[in-house]
């Protein structure tokens, strides 16, 4: 039982009271950074970056690590009650998070999300202490076909759902696909789709100006066409005892979806390639599709909202992982920490956690409390939250317009940005007129930079045999489980048809 | 009352003019707004974690009157970066983080219009030399064995790298042209992800910088065989260097921060007077050592004529790829 009293070492490292201090503060900050539309960890880290060097390495990551953290939990803020996603990691929170906030159960949504955030959160810091070093290697096994088997998978678990239009689903698939390839193809080293040759997509289409654009936007104008401006979207009073109510309900009917996001989560986050969006747009793909009811999925289903974001929180603590012990980055912030080791001194790798152990387990140690500290700031901030829509929707849609635009702006500093939020806005408000599914499109954008050059990869290194899907121990299984979930219903159709035939 | 003004204005002056020696250029410009800060690669590779470096270095110390402000602007291999320097609307606070993209793409994509002999030098801080890695579980320990292994494997051998016509791509074109070698290259977008693949042996070698290798190698997983650098590195002693085996070939990629084209003297004297500081630094010169960077500080005209220099070999290096 080392790793026991490892863990305790860390775990009090984690409590001195400058460390302590630093985590409090640290997950207030991520938490109003979080919950930014357009800044996301990835800024926040960023930007408080230079701080760390007045106080030691051991505390400097662990304030980073609770802004992290706290902006894991923040993401879910916006999404929730204006439906413009806090960060890219929150985006899946929005598609149940939002219509519950439209039903008046905004409290509902918010508490699921902060208590599914601690379940993950916990749950992958549980395993991070664990078996680190063995995820690790399982985690190297990870080459390129494995990972598009993976994207295979995410893709599957989106078509194959059922339900949903098909046809329309796979057109949203493909568009976000090739929205995906514009910019740098990695493969061939030469610019591609540079749309009439404007520079901004030279650097490709960032997926949070197409969520802020989608959700931010697009759902501003839906809501304002429903509606015409006439409805205040409220649950006017909060007290202690309905957010007792609301916890009871969240467990009752988010434990599930808490439970596939947590541990599917961590697994994607542990991939080097991954990071935490993925994580959470696959976690609830495989939600819906376990679901005995998918049909409540998109239209406000707690299970829906605790899937994204605890596996955003667990994702977010796996990434650490091959950071720690690979010095690979498994998301964007976590290259940015890496970076900060680095100035700070450490080498991120395999001696890591031989050389500076006490640096790793005092990390490890203030997971666990940053955690604690991230669940109750972020549900004692509930009722604030709350507050904001009581407002009417005539202050509230002008109010998005300008925190897109602004947030849109601040995460990459570039007008280009700002013209592609507006018009995506406004696809985005045809597409969901005609009925086409958005949640593809975004996941394609997402997945298709990972999909694309993982599948191109391995095909150089099978010479062009595709059997390199199949004939690999990892992912073989991984492409037919895919294969079997794209062709579900196609076969589901098929069985009817004869049961038609025979009847 | 007015007089007393006068005679403290002329005083003010007087005392000015009296106190004003020789680094006067230096002194009499000041960034006027946060000084824009571009990275030309994305988040988390070497350029980003020495532009991250220094920008901490300038902050901790309280360097600078305004703040530098990081921006990746990695699009289109650095692409994105050169025409945003090359259009800066305020060339005066408009500074680049290079690396050696900063060469290549201008050539592999003349469309931009880029000239990078416009651009203003400011420091060099460092150049950050190759060297080719095998994994242990190979069993090459030598760079012989490992020409000979990949002759055996006849176009078999798998190596990965960061795309076609980036840095590892044409040492590894320059190896395998002299030593008539059939290799499978593999572009991965960042040198983090090959060197995770190499652990994995989903590849079997690398060309990588040594800092991102580091990790790997001091757990005993990497083994270096050849070094890229004109001499034997410190870090390194007992890996010899491709020059030793005879071929006249040394790469590294530049470590420098460059100025817009355009940019006023004064502008890049202080920014030169800046960033010199933080290169005689305590914490700079750690840095140099620990991530195996050579130095080769030059002086304004030098860094003209290495960039010529540069320009033109990296021309004909890209001319023998394609």
């Amino acid at each position: 039982m080392e790793v026991l009293s490892f863990l305790a070492s860390g775990v009090l490292t984690a409590l001195e009271p400058i460390n302590l201090g630093l985590i409090l503060i640290g997950v207030t900050v991520g938490l109003f950074i979080g919950a930014m539309p357009g800044l996301g960890s990835v800024n926040g880290v960023a930007i408080l970056l230079p701080i760390t060097f007045l106080v030691p390495p051991a505390s400097a990551i662990i304030f980073l690590a609770a802004i992290y953290y706290g902006a894991m939990y923040g993401g879910a803020i916006s999404s929730v009650t204006l439906g413009i996603p806090g960060a890219s990691t929150a985006v899946a929170t929005t598609f149940d998070g939002r219509p519950l906030a439209l039903q008046g159960r905004a409290s509902l949504a918010l508490v699921t999300a902060a208590l599914a955030s601690f379940v993950g959160g916990t749950v992958a810091t549980v395993f991070f202490s664990l078996f680190a070093p063995l995820l690790a290697t399982v985690a190297l096994n990870f080459g390129p076909p494995e990972i598009f088997a993976l994207m295979l998978l995410a893709f599957a678990t989106f078509v194959g759902l059922g339900g949903d239009d098909i046809p329309k689903t796979i057109f949203s698939i493909c568009f976000g696909l090739v929205l995906a390839t514009v910019g740098f193809d990695t493969i061939s080293g030469e610019p591609r789709l540079v749309l009439f040759d404007i520079q901004g997509f030279l650097r490709g289409i960032g997926f949070i100006v197409l969520a802020i654009g989608v959700y931010g936007i697009g759902e501003m104008l839906w809501t304002i066409e429903q509606t015409r401006g006439e409805i205040t979207t409220t649950n006017p009073k909060m007290t202690v005892k309905g957010l007792a109510s609301d916890a009871k309900e969240a467990v009752r009917r988010g434990w599930k979806g808490t439970w596939i996001g947590s541990l599917l989560g961590f697994f994607v986050g542990v991939l080097p390639a991954a990071g935490a969006t993925p994580g959470s747009l696959m976690s609830y793909g495989v939600a819906k599709m376990v679901s005995k009811t998918p049909e409540e999925y998109g239209h406000g289903s707690p299970d829906g909202v605790a899937a994204p974001e605890a596996a955003n929180n667990s994702a977010s603590t796996g990434s650490m992982l091959p950071m720690l012990t690979l010095g690979i980055p498994g998301s964007p912030t976590t290259a940015i920490l890496l970076g900060g080791m680095v100035i700070w001194g450490l080498t991120p790798g395999p001696r890591l956690f031989i050389d500076e152990s006490e640096f790793v387990w005092g990390l490890i140690g203030s997971f666990y409390i940053s955690n604690l500290a991230a669940v109750l700031i972020n549900l004692a901030f509930i009722p604030l939250f709350v507050w904001m829509l009581r407002m009417p929707f005539t202050i509230l849609a002008p109010l998005i317009f300008v925190l897109s635009i602004v947030g849109g702006f601040a995460a990459s500093r570039s007008m280009h940005d700002l013209w592609l939020i507006v018009i995506f806005g406004l696809g985005a408000f045809f597409m969901r007129k005609f009925d086409y599914p958005l949640a593809p499109a975004v996941l394609a954008i997402v997945l298709g930079p990972i999909a694309e050059p993982t599948l191109r990869q391995s095909l150089l290194l099978s010479s062009g045999d595709p059997a390199i899907f199949f004939t690999r121990p990892i992912a073989g299984p991984i492409t037919v489980i895919a294969i079997i979930l794209i062709l579900l219903p196609a076969i589901k159709l098929l069985r009817r048809k004869g049961r038609v035939a025979t009847s | 009352m007015k007089l007393s003004k006068r005679l403290f204005l002329g005083l003010a002056v007087g005392s000015t003019l009296a106190t004003l020696p020789m680094s006067a250029l230096a002194q009499d410009w000041e960034p006027t707004r946060p000084v824009d800060f571009t990275i030309m690669a994305g988040s988390g590779g070497g350029a980003d974690q020495i532009a991250r470096f220094v920008q901490s270095v300038v902050e901790a110390n309280d360097m600078t009157n305004r703040p530098l402000i990081p921006t990746n602007r990695g699009g289109g291999s650095g692409a994105e970066a050169l025409l945003h320097l090359k259009d800066a609307r305020d060339p005066d606070h408009t500074l680049m983080v290079t690396l050696n993209s900063f060469y290549t793409t201008p050539i592999r994509q003349e469309g931009l219009g880029v000239d990078v002999e416009q651009f203003t030098p400011i420091t060099m801080m460092g150049v950050d030399p190759f060297v080719l890695w095998v994994h242990k579980d190979s069993g090459i320990t030598t760079f012989e064995q490992y020409i000979e292994t990949v002759r055996e494997m006849n176009g078999e051998y798998v190596m990965g790298g960061t795309g076609s016509g980036q840095e590892d791509s044409i040492v590894i074109a320059y190896m395998s042209g002299a030593y008539d070698l059939d290799i499978k290259y593999i572009p991965y977008d960042g040198g983090g992800a090959v060197a995770k693949d190499l652990a994995g042996q989903q590849i079997m070698a690398t060309v990588n910088n040594p800092a991102e290798a580091k990790g790997f190698y001091e757990a005993g997983d990497f083994v270096p065989l050849l070094a890229f650098s004109d001499e034997r590195m410190d870090a390194y002693p007992d890996v010899p260097t491709l020059k030793e085996k005879g071929h006249d070939f040394s790469y590294y990629n530049q470590r420098a921060i460059v100025g817009a084209p355009g940019m006023s003297d004064q502008a890049a004297a202080y920014y030169r007077d800046l960033f010199g500081k933080v290169y005689e630094g305590d914490d700079w010169q750690t840095y140099l050592v620990s991530e195996s960077l050579s130095p080769l500080p030059m002086d304004e005209a030098e860094t003209r004529a290495y960039w010529a220099t540069q320009v033109e070999n990296h021309r004909k290096l890209l001319s023998e790829i394609d």
